[in-house]
């Protein structure tokens, strides 16, 4: 469905140095990506601030013109064939509205309608479809200037749908939503996900977002992939651990030592065993009660925020 | 296809006329511009009775082309130079991901319905200066009469967006292309005769304003040009239109390939 190759993108920007002189520097936002998206997959696109993600889905959108590199979606080459392109994907970009500002919501989906020409039927289907699962409803006469932002958002979602798209490209859909907000949204894209019809490549720094929809993960970093796979693979490749975190009631004797586990830290009556990969809590736990009296136990999945987080301090650093 | 841009345009007015005393102010504005125009034609002759070998009543059916002309295509392209607004705000992007074209997108989205205003005054005013001119009617003069004024308007279309499109490399450029667009304005209202030199070729030949009022009115005044030139340059103005617009075609899919976006 999608596929790049090398995929580059430069940028030219100039510096103010001193009070006359610009300096002009040429940046790679994006850096030589290599992708390849099946039909129905859910991607999640990784990576901090400035990574290129925005850049990656303007140029898969057809917005900018790559520097060098292939890229084809849909079967199409973005640039050259983008109207084409137009009416086979949708996209979300969260901070650029697809609606008509002083127009009430339903002018807007009535609007779009005439423009990708999708039959009158199949769009009041669509439409009926979207408003009954995002609850849009009481949203249709309001014009949109006078929605909040999270309603706004619902309502971008659905005028990105309503032509029955391929691919679906969200940049940041759920940036600045509240809690419930983004529950809606994400719940909606899972169940579009789920219907497999749909191709879904989503940008976010809300990693909830990642982890409810999408199994596989693509995480660039200064324009390039550093990783690609499922959440399981980037935790044991970064070698993130799961926890045991006990209470004791009083010290422990003398200290529990067993194959695959490593005791991270000592606080008071507070210990807390790392769990190197495959070994399960069984034996910890059993050997500890033995020892000890436990007040309390808990056992501690590890957190897709720290993998992350390592990665990105290391592209930092590296 | 025309269609889905008549859905737009009307959604762009009913947007619009929820602001309707900016709408009025606005259109009193722009009516004192076509005064204006017509006005710095008449001043000079208060103080000549002809202007470089013509009367008043054939340079005034010249500036009357031009005004016209210009408030065609202001209607229409007019409004490109709020490109560099969306250039800059990244606004672009959203009309790019949608199966039209970027510029009639633009030209529908932002049309300003009270520059309608200034294209009917400045008819009236045409229509004066045929009929105060004395043209000695013709069909072959008739149909020049309509051709003229459009492809003034398709010359000038031209220049907004060429001119326009150099936003997408240089952000400030409205100012520059003002400087070219009303410029070419000012320029075709006298005869081609009172420029000399260098001046004449540039902007009478190169930008092809002689083609917008000086050689088609000589055609439908039936007069020689005084600069020699043979008698069917006055039906060539279709032609330069064409060939403008589709130079200003060219310029324009260049500088959307240019676009750059915003960080976002
Ligand atoms: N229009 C532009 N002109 C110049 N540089 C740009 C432009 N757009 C992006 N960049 C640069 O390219 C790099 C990648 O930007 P991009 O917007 O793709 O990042 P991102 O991964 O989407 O980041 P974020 O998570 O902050 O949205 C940044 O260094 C940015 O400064
Ligand atoms: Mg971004």
């Amino acid at each position: 469905m999608i596929e790049t190759a090398g995929l580059r993108k430069e940028f030219v920007v100039s510096a103010k140095v001193g009070k006359l002189r610009r300096e002009r520097r040429v940046v790679a936002a994006v850096d030589g990506i290599d992708l390849r998206v099946e039909r129905g997959e859910t991607l999640g696109y990784l990576g901090p601030n400035g990574a290129g993600k925005s850049t990656t889905l303007k140029m898969l959108t057809g917005v900018l013109t790559p520097t060098a590199g292939r890229i084809s979606v849909c079967g199409l080459t973005p640039v050259p064939q983008r109207t084409q392109l137009a009416r086979r994907i949708g996209v979300v970009f969260g901070q650029r509205s697809q609606l008509w500002w002083d127009l009430p919501l339903r002018d807007s989906f009535d609007l779009l309608r005439h423009i990708y020409r999708v039959p009158a039927p199949e769009h009041a289907g669509r439409l009926a479809e979207c408003v009954e699962l995002l609850d849009l409803g009481p949203l249709l006469p309001v014009p949109v200037r006078q929605l909040s932002l999270g309603q706004r958002m619902r309502g971008e979602l659905t005028a990105a749908l309503l032509h029955r798209p391929e691919v679906l490209f969200l940049d940041e859909p759920t940036i600045g939503l509240d809690v419930v907000s983004k529950q809606a949204v994400r719940e909606f894209l899972t169940q579009l996900g789920r219907r497999g019809d749909t191709t879904l490549i989503l940008t976010t720094h809300d990693l909830a977002d990642i982890e409810r929809l999408c199994r596989r993960l693509v995480i660039v970093d200064h324009g390039r992939v550093v990783h690609d796979g499922t959440a399981e693979e980037l935790h044991s490749r970064y070698g993130s651990r799961r926890r045991v975190v006990v209470d004791l009631d009083e010290p422990l004797a003398e200290p529990v030592t067993l194959p695959g586990v490593a005791l991270e830290s000592a606080e008071g009556l507070r210990l807390t065993y790392q769990l190197v990969d495959g070994t399960n809590a069984g034996a910890l736990v059993a050997r500890l009660a033995a020892a000890a009296s436990l007040r309390d136990l808990a056992v501690v999945e590890p957190a897709i925020e720290d993998v992350i987080a390592r990665l990105y301090a290391r592209g930092a650093t590296g | 296809m025309v269609e889905t841009y008549l859905h737009l345009l009307r959604a762009t007015v009913r947007a619009q006329s929820q602001y309707r005393l900016s709408f009025a102010v606005d259109a009193v504005g722009t009516s004192f511009g076509v005064l204006l125009d017509v006005v710095s034609v008449l001043v000079f002759f208060r103080v000549t009775r002809s202007l470089a070998g013509f009367p008043f009543r054939e340079a005034f059916l010249m500036a009357s082309l031009a005004t016209f002309g210009f408030a065609l295509a202001d209607l229409v392209a007019g409004n490109v130079d709020l490109l560099r607004f969306n250039v800059r705000t990244g606004r672009l992007d959203a009309l790019l991901v949608r199966p039209l074209g970027v510029l009639p997108q633009l030209l529908v989205l932002d049309f300003a319905p009270r520059r309608l205003g200034r294209v009917v005054e400045s008819l009236v005013v045409y229509a004066v200066g045929l009929g105060y001119a004395g043209v000695g009617w013709s069909p072959a003069r008739a149909l020049l009469a309509v051709l003229a004024p459009l492809s003034g308007g398709v010359l000038y279309g031209a220049l907004f967006v060429a001119f326009g499109s150099v936003a997408f490399w240089w952000i400030e450029s409205a100012e520059f292309a003002n400087g070219f667009t009303y410029g070419g304005r000012d320029f075709a209202a006298y005869p081609l005769t009172v420029y000399s030199g260098l001046f004449r070729r540039l902007f009478g030949y190169g930008l092809g304003f002689a083609f917008v009022s000086y050689y088609p009115a000589l055609a439908l005044l039936g007069r020689a040009d005084p600069l020699h030139g043979p008698d069917w340059l006055g039906w060539c103005a279709p032609l330069v239109a064409i060939a403008a617009a589709l130079a200003a075609g060219g310029v324009w899919r260049l500088g959307v390939r240019h676009y750059r976006s915003t960080g976002s």
